[in-house]
This record gives C-alpha cells, sequence and structure tokens, in this order.
C-alpha cells in the first residue's frame, strides 16, 4: 500500500489552464470525497490519477514511484457511463479482468482454469448481489445493476486504488443507500484507497474521510480560461459517522447538493 | 381518431400490407403484357407469364447441348463464387485495416487519409487497368469487387471502432487487457455486427460490380447471360435472370442479418435463451 502525492501538479488543455497548483498528499487506505461546481475538473483529477491524461507540470507520486502515465491494473475505475462491456454476459464481464491476466494471448480461459476463475467471478457476483442475473447482458440489467456490475468487475483485480466518477448518479435513492453500504463494506474489505466523485455534497460527507473541494481560486472575468480550479477545502471527516454533528447534517440535507456553497463549508481548514 | 403515427397494424395486416405492392406489380404486369401480345403476338418486350415459366423451365433443367451445363445454375455458381470472394476479401481487408486505424493512432496517421484518397477512385474507371494487368479472367472480378466495396467497409469499421466509448478501452486497460487482448476480446466481439451491417449495406454495390465486370468479360455468369441474350430481345430470359438475382440478393441480406443476431445477441437486444445458466 502506498500512498499518493501530488506535486504542484498542473493540468492544461490548449490555452485552458483546468487544474493548477494542485499540493495534496492522500494516505492509503482513505475514502476521498471530491465534490466541485460543474466543468471545474474533477474527472480531469480522476484522470491524471488514473493515468488516461499525464500533468502538464508537476509530479504524481505512488510511494516512491511515480505513477504510471498509463490505465493499469493496479488502479480501477467505475465510470457514470459506458463502464460495462456491452457484449459480455454478467458473469463474463467479471471474468474479464481474471481472463487477462492468465490468458496473455487468447485472452480466455478453458477448462479447470476457468471453473476456478468462474467460482471467483460468483463471490464477487454475490457481493454486490447480482448472482442472479449472471448469464445476462449489460442492457438487460436496470442502472443501478449495471453500476454494481461495473464495481464487481473493477474489484476483482483488486486493485489498490478505486475510482469513481459519479458512480450513485443514475441511482434512485432505495439502491443508492444500498450501494454506499456496498462500497463502504468494500472498501473496509479489501483496504482501498477510494476517490469518489458526487455532486450529492451529503453523499461526500457521509461516505468519505476526506472531502476534497474543487473551485477557482481566482478568476478573470476576460479570460475565464486563465485560472484553474485548486483544492480549497481539505476536511479530515470522522470515520464514524454518528458523530458528524446533527445540524450539519441536517443544513446539508436542506442544501441540496450540487452547488458547493462556500458559507457552508467554512469550518474546514480553508485554502492553502 | 388517433393520430395515424400511432396506429399500428396487427400480424395478419402487416403481412397482407406487405405482399400487397409485389401482387400490384404482378398484375399490372399481367395486363400490360396481354394488352401487348393482344396487339402483335410476337412481342418481345412483355413476355407473357407463361412464356417466362417456359424459357424459366429451359434454363433450370434443360443441359447445354455444347457442354452439358444446366445454364441458370452454372452462371448462379460462377457469380456467387465471384462474389463471395469478393464480398469475403472485402470484409476482411474491413476488418484488418479498420481495426488497424481505428484502434492505433500511429497506423490511422499513416493509412487513414491514404485509404480515405483511395476510395475515391472511381472502380469502373480502373477496370480496363485490372484486365491488362490480371488478364480478363477470375481474378479481375474479384479484384474490382474488392475495389469497389472494401474502402467502404474499411472506413465505416473504422469509424465504429473509434465510435466504441473511450471509457471501455480505458476499462480493459485497467482489468489488465493488453493492445493486442483488447482487439481480441473489446474490439473484434463487438465489430462482428457492425462488420455484417457494413456487409449487407455494401452487397448491392458489390452486385453492381459483379454484373458489370460480367457484362464486360466473362463466359459465364448471371450478368454475362443477360447481357448476352439481350442481342436477342430475349426478355423471357432476361426478367427471371434479374428476378432470380434480386431473390438471391435478398437472401444473402436475410442470412447476414440472422447470423447476426446468431452470433451477437448482446447487438439486436434479444435475450439469450440460456439466460439463467
Ligand atoms: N479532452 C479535453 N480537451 C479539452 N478540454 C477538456 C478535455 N477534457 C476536459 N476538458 C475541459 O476541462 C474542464 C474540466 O472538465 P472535467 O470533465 O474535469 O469537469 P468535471 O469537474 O468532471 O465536470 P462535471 O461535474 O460536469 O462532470 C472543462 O472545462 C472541460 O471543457
Ligand atoms: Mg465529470
Amino acid at each position: 500500500m502506498s500512498d499518493i502525492h501530488f506535486k504542484n501538479v498542473w493540468k492544461t488543455y490548449h490555452d485552458q489552464v483546468v487544474l493548477e497548483r494542485l499540493n495534496v498528499n492522500i494516505k492509503a487506505g482513505e475514502f476521498c470525497s471530491i465534490v466541485g461546481a460543474s466543468g471545474c475538473g474533477k474527472t480531469t483529477f480522476l484522470k491524471l490519477l488514473l493515468g488516461e491524461e499525464a500533468p502538464s507540470r508537476g509530479t504524481i507520486m505512488l510511494g516512491e514511484q511515480r505513477l504510471r502515465a498509463e490505465p493499469g491494473p493496479d488502479r480501477g475505475i467505475v465510470f457514470q457511463r459506458y463502464s460495462v462491456f456491452p457484449h459480455l454476459t454478467v458473469e463474463d464481464n467479471v471474468l474479464f479482468g481474471l481472463e487477462m491476466s492468465e490468458s496473455p494471448i487468447l485472452g480466455r480461459l478453458f477448462g479447470r482454469s476457468r471453473q476456478r476463475a468462474k467460482d471467483q467471478a460468483k463471490d464477487m457476483l454475490s457481493a454486490v448481489g447480482l448472482e442472479h442475473a449472471c448469464g445476462k447482458y449489460p442492457a438487460e440489467l436496470s442502472g443501478g445493476m449495471q453500476q454494481r456490475l461495473a464495481l464487481a468487475q473493477a474489484l476483482i483485480k483488486q486493485p489498490k486504488i478505486l475510482l469513481l466518477d459519479e458512480p450513485f448518479g443514475a441511482l434512485d435513492p432505495g439502491i443508492r443507500n444500498d450501494t454506499h453500504k456496498l462500497v463502504l463494506d468494500l472498501w473496509r474489505r479489501f483496504e482501498l484507497t477510494v476517490f469518489m466523485i458526487t455532486h450529492d455534497l451529503k453523499e461526500g460527507f457521509q461516505m468519505g474521510t476526506r472531502l476534497l473541494v474543487f473551485d477557482k481560486v481566482r478568476n478573470d472575468p476576460q479570460a475565464p480560461h486563465a485560472y484553474g480550479a485548486r483544492i480549497t477545502y481539505d476536511i479530515p471527516l470522522n470515520s464514524d459517522k454518528r458523530k458528524f454533528p446533527v445540524e450539519l447534517t441536517a443544513s446539508l440535507e436542506r442544501s441540496g447538493s450540487s452547488k458547493t456553497d462556500k458559507k457552508l463549508l467554512d469550518f474546514g481548514p480553508g485554502p492553502e | 381518431m388517433k393520430r395515424i403515427i400511432n396506429r399500428n397494424p396487427n400480424a395478419r395486416v402487416q403481412v397482407l400490407l406487405s405482399l400487397l405492392p409485389f401482387v400490384a406489380v404482378a398484375v399490372i404486369y399481367v395486363f400490360a403484357s396481354e394488352a401487348r401480345l393482344a396487339e402483335n403476338a410476337n412481342d418481345k418486350l412483355l413476355p407473357s407469364l407463361d412464356a417466362m415459366f417456359k424459357s424459366l423451365t429451359r434454363l433450370t433443367t434443360v443441359p447445354n447441348k455444347r457442354t452439358g451445363d444446366i445454364l441458370l445454375w452454372t452462371d448462379t455458381a460462377a457469380s456467387l463464387t465471384r462474389l463471395s470472394w469478393g464480398v469475403s476479401i472485402s470484409a476482411l481487408l474491413g476488418l484488418f485495416f479498420g481495426i488497424l486505424t481505428g484502434a492505433i493512432p500511429y497506423t490511422r496517421s499513416l493509412l487513414s487519409s491514404f485509404i480515405a484518397v483511395l476510395s475515391m477512385i472511381p472502380p469502373m474507371a480502373i477496370l480496363p487497368i485490372l484486365f491488362i494487368m490480371f488478364d480478363l479472367g477470375e481474378l479481375s472480378k474479384v479484384i474490382l469487387i474488392v475495389i469497389g466495396i472494401a474502402p467502404f467497409i474499411i472506413r465505416d469499421l473504422q469509424q465504429q471502432v473509434l465510435e466504441i466509448p473511450r471509457e471501455q478501452i480505458i476499462k480493459a486497460q485497467t482489468l489488465g487487457a493488453s493492445t493486442w487482448q483488447i482487439i481480441a476480446r473489446v474490439l473484434l466481439p463487438q465489430l462482428y455486427p457492425r462488420l455484417i451491417q457494413s456487409v449487407r449495406l455494401s452487397l448491392g454495390t458489390a452486385w453492381l460490380f459483379l454484373i458489370a465486370a460480367e457484362a464486360i468479360a466473362a463466359t459465364d455468369g448471371l450478368g454475362y447471360r443477360i447481357f448476352l441474350v439481350r442481342r436477342y430481345l430475349a426478355m423471357d430470359v432476361i426478367l427471371p435472370y434479374v428476378a432470380w438475382i434480386t431473390l438471391l440478393a435478398y437472401l444473402s441480406d436475410t442470412v447476414l442479418l440472422k447470423l447476426s443476431q446468431h452470433i451477437s445477441p448482446w447487438f439486436h437486444g434479444t435475450q439469450r435463451k440460456d439466460a439463467s445458466a
């Protein structure tokens, strides 16, 4: 298990600065909730962690080493959409990760090794409550089931880091609660480091051990692209959620979510 | 009264409606043919159904005196062989170059404009070149079909690869897949139904080039026969041949659709029968 260090990381697209001067250390095993206005660079932050994008400046360290700028099996991801393979059944979607490592040429397992992998996939599928949907195609699943499948698919590789990009956006409140419990459970069980983007501030508070708020510190109305977002608040959260101040939870509930309400967050350590 | 866009025929009416245009054309033909034949019994333009049936029987049962072949079957075999070679080679090229240019940025830079330009060459314009280079034999006809449809299939599949959500490719990498494994397990299986779709769309074009090639240089084949008997105004042969070609084209289209539904049920939204297995 290794910590993650962002050292003065910038990300620009052409002349648009998306993220600037990110300096943040994340300990292994933390559960970071990420909130921020739409378009401020949260997904970009995940892409940097994933290695899909490289920082324009600065470095990201994973333990003692630079983070490899290519997606790999040590970092799992659940996208908001298109996260599972439409041409594979539920079971094959979960088997996929095992087949990749065990069968480099064909990418398929047969006979006894397939059976072993299948048993493993079965366990994972029951962990997310999908053991009865093994033979279905993703298109035959509800949105929530697809997201749970995506989780199972990612977790079977036992990644050290799990990245979740608004994984619960499409879920109704009931399933949402179940899935929250599931994710927290899996996070504890597999000792993951989790990064979860959410538009729901309350969800962010509830789930994480740490809340990262992304926002632009400076803004030039003449040149909206000149400045990027930074982590404006970095709030350690009680890992025991019940100790969370009741009145704050209530006010969060009232505030709805999506927009980061500065006043509401003013108890945090503030900008660096 | 519901709006007409909301009113759906039931199953039986659907079948009847779909048959109606065929029946209408047949009836109109019979009347027109009878009218012309009543004026001039030797009229060749619109032969009676009876006459067409007779020549069809002759074409499908009586062996040619010189060669012993039964014309319609040898022509069909010759044409279908050329067509299947041409279409299969094009499909393979489409799959190969479609993936090569769709999945790998370097080969895309290398090849995609080249292929785009190649696809603009009018195939018929280079038919003489093919005849000069490959003689009048089978090869030049197959190559004409390939030149005619392969660029379309390649470009279509390249586009299809690019349209597969980037998320899936990233996801596969986070599950430890190599480039080769991504091609074999993510791209290829998702391209099969799209390839079949693409082939179905290019079948009409493939027939066009086949018949053109046969009309110009061949000694058998459906296109060859039609253009041969044109000299004698033998509409009683041409019309059944055209109907036969149409039927073949329609059947191959249907077979391809069924094949696609069989190998990629997920693409067609049909549930697998062993869903709970
Ligand atoms: N590939 C790209 N090329 C150019 N600009 C990009 C690219 N990806 C993202 N951007 C820009 O970066 C900014 C941040 O995008 P990002 O997707 O990270 O936002 P986000 O915080 O995830 O928003 P949302 O909450 O709506 O998902 C946006 O202004 C977007 O236009
Ligand atoms: Mg986003």
